[in-house]
């Protein structure tokens, strides 16, 4: 996404600006926890948000979304209930697209990759969760570090089915991801096993 | 009647949405008492970035514990006591005059809380998120950070579990100061790479 403009960048700024932004945070811990929400369910439960209201809210309007969206979606609370006590709209988030993951496939115990194999991501747009962002999608790289084995969030987000693979810090061009001509510039994304190819 | 001092300012919408959540998970009795006070205190005072500084100072004056931060960060970091959520797979990039490392998280607002706390709105909106992997240096000079061309620029986007820290480098005449009086001097931004010390 282009031409959002400057920063507004201060060196220093309190961590909540107003105290319902601190209530929000311990809303959707407590929600979170209440309904056993996966990383990959809860990030999902923003990007789930209408586009428009994602672009125009504050971080912590997106936690709450969040937090509301997850109780109605898993019982605790209904749509009108929030309605009615807060005497207007309550907007949430989007149904869930994608079809649940009942069979996760095998867990991946072993890297395909070792550091400085050459490696392209997959290019593939699904209609759920993922944690692969698109800016690299098709785009050739390096393997720059091995991490961990973990839980893939694309699954977690889906279902109760989980499948665990190798992580990659990935080295790209900037120039080649970008088709410019900047110079001296490497992004690193951290990926998947299944998000890559051999290159 | 705006003027009165006598009536508390109306809540905005999003006030009483948040009102609104928190009255019907307090009647389904699953808000604790005390809760959101708990962890106002927790971001507000416990944790932040003083604990990083700590974390970089140390590193500055004894070369075996840097070495064993840029080996296993996470293990080095729970030396000094610090580690938890958002903590618990940290990798440590270390600035030279030659490379400059600087953090991003693209998909959301992944940071490393232990060392930093929670991170500001800035590195949390669309701005930040969409430019600093799309022209890091232009953006980096525009926030005051300006960088020679020859120096590498290494964007970290924390797009799946590990947390990164920035290692800045120690400044000029700083010889003889002892771990805290170099530990006053490591700000947040430096840490997350948006300003050099």
């Amino acid at each position: 996404m282009q031409g959002l403009g400057a920063v507004d960048h201060s060196p220093a700024e309190p961590v909540f600006h107003h105290r319902w932004e601190a209530v929000a945070r311990a809303l959707l811990a407590v929600v979170a926890g209440a309904v056993e929400a996966s990383g990959g369910e809860f990030r999902h439960s923003i990007e789930r948000m209408e586009p428009g209201h994602y672009l125009t809210s504050s971080y912590y309007e997106h936690w709450l979304t969040a937090a509301a969206t997850l109780a109605v979606e898993h019982g605790l609370v209904t749509g009108s209930e929030l309605e009615a006590r807060a005497g207007g709209r309550f907007p949430l988030s989007g149904p869930v697209l994608a079809l649940p993951v009942v069979d996760a496939g095998p867990d991946v115990g072993t890297p395909r990759f070792g550091v400085g194999d050459r490696v392209r991501v997959r290019e593939w747009h699904p209609p759920g969760h993922t944690r692969c962002p698109r800016y690299v999608r098709g785009k050739a790289g390096t393997v720059a570090r091995l991490d961990g084995i973990y839980s893939v969030p694309d699954i977690e987000a889906h279902g109760t089915a989980r499948r665990h693979e190798p992580t990659y810090s990935v080295r790209f061009d900037a120039a080649e991801l970008w088709g410019d001509r900047q110079r001296g510039v490497r992004v690193h994304v951290d990926l998947w096993d299944s998000y890559l190819e051999p290159s | 009647m705006s003027n009165s001092t006598h009536h508390p300012a109306p809540m905005s919408p999003v006030e009483q949405r948040v009102a609104a959540l928190e009255a019907l998970l307090t009647e389904r009795g699953l808000l604790p008492e005390g809760f959101i006070e708990q962890i106002t205190r927790r971001y507000e005072s416990e944790i932040g970035p003083m604990n990083g500084a700590k974390v970089v100072a140390r590193a500055w004056l004894d070369p075996q514990y840097k070495q064993r931060l840029l080996a296993d960060g996470t293990a080095a970091i729970a030396e000094l006591g610090f580690g938890g959520p958002e903590g618990d797979h940290m990798v440590i990039v270390e600035n030279s005059a030659a490379v400059h490392n600087v953090i991003v998280c693209t998909l959301c607002s992944c940071y490393p809380w232990p060392v930093l706390g929670l991170p500001p709105a800035w590195y949390k909106d669309p701005p930040y998120r969409a430019r600093m992997v799309r022209e890091p240096r232009a953006l980096l000079a525009e926030m005051g950070c300006p960088l020679p061309e020859e120096v590498e620029i290494r964007v970290w986007d924390s797009s799946a579990e590990v947390r990164y820290l920035v290692l800045p480098q120690r400044p000029p005449a700083t010889e003889g100061m002892t771990e805290a009086e170099l530990a006053a001097l490591v700000t947040r931004d430096s840490m997350i790479g948006v300003a050099r010390l």
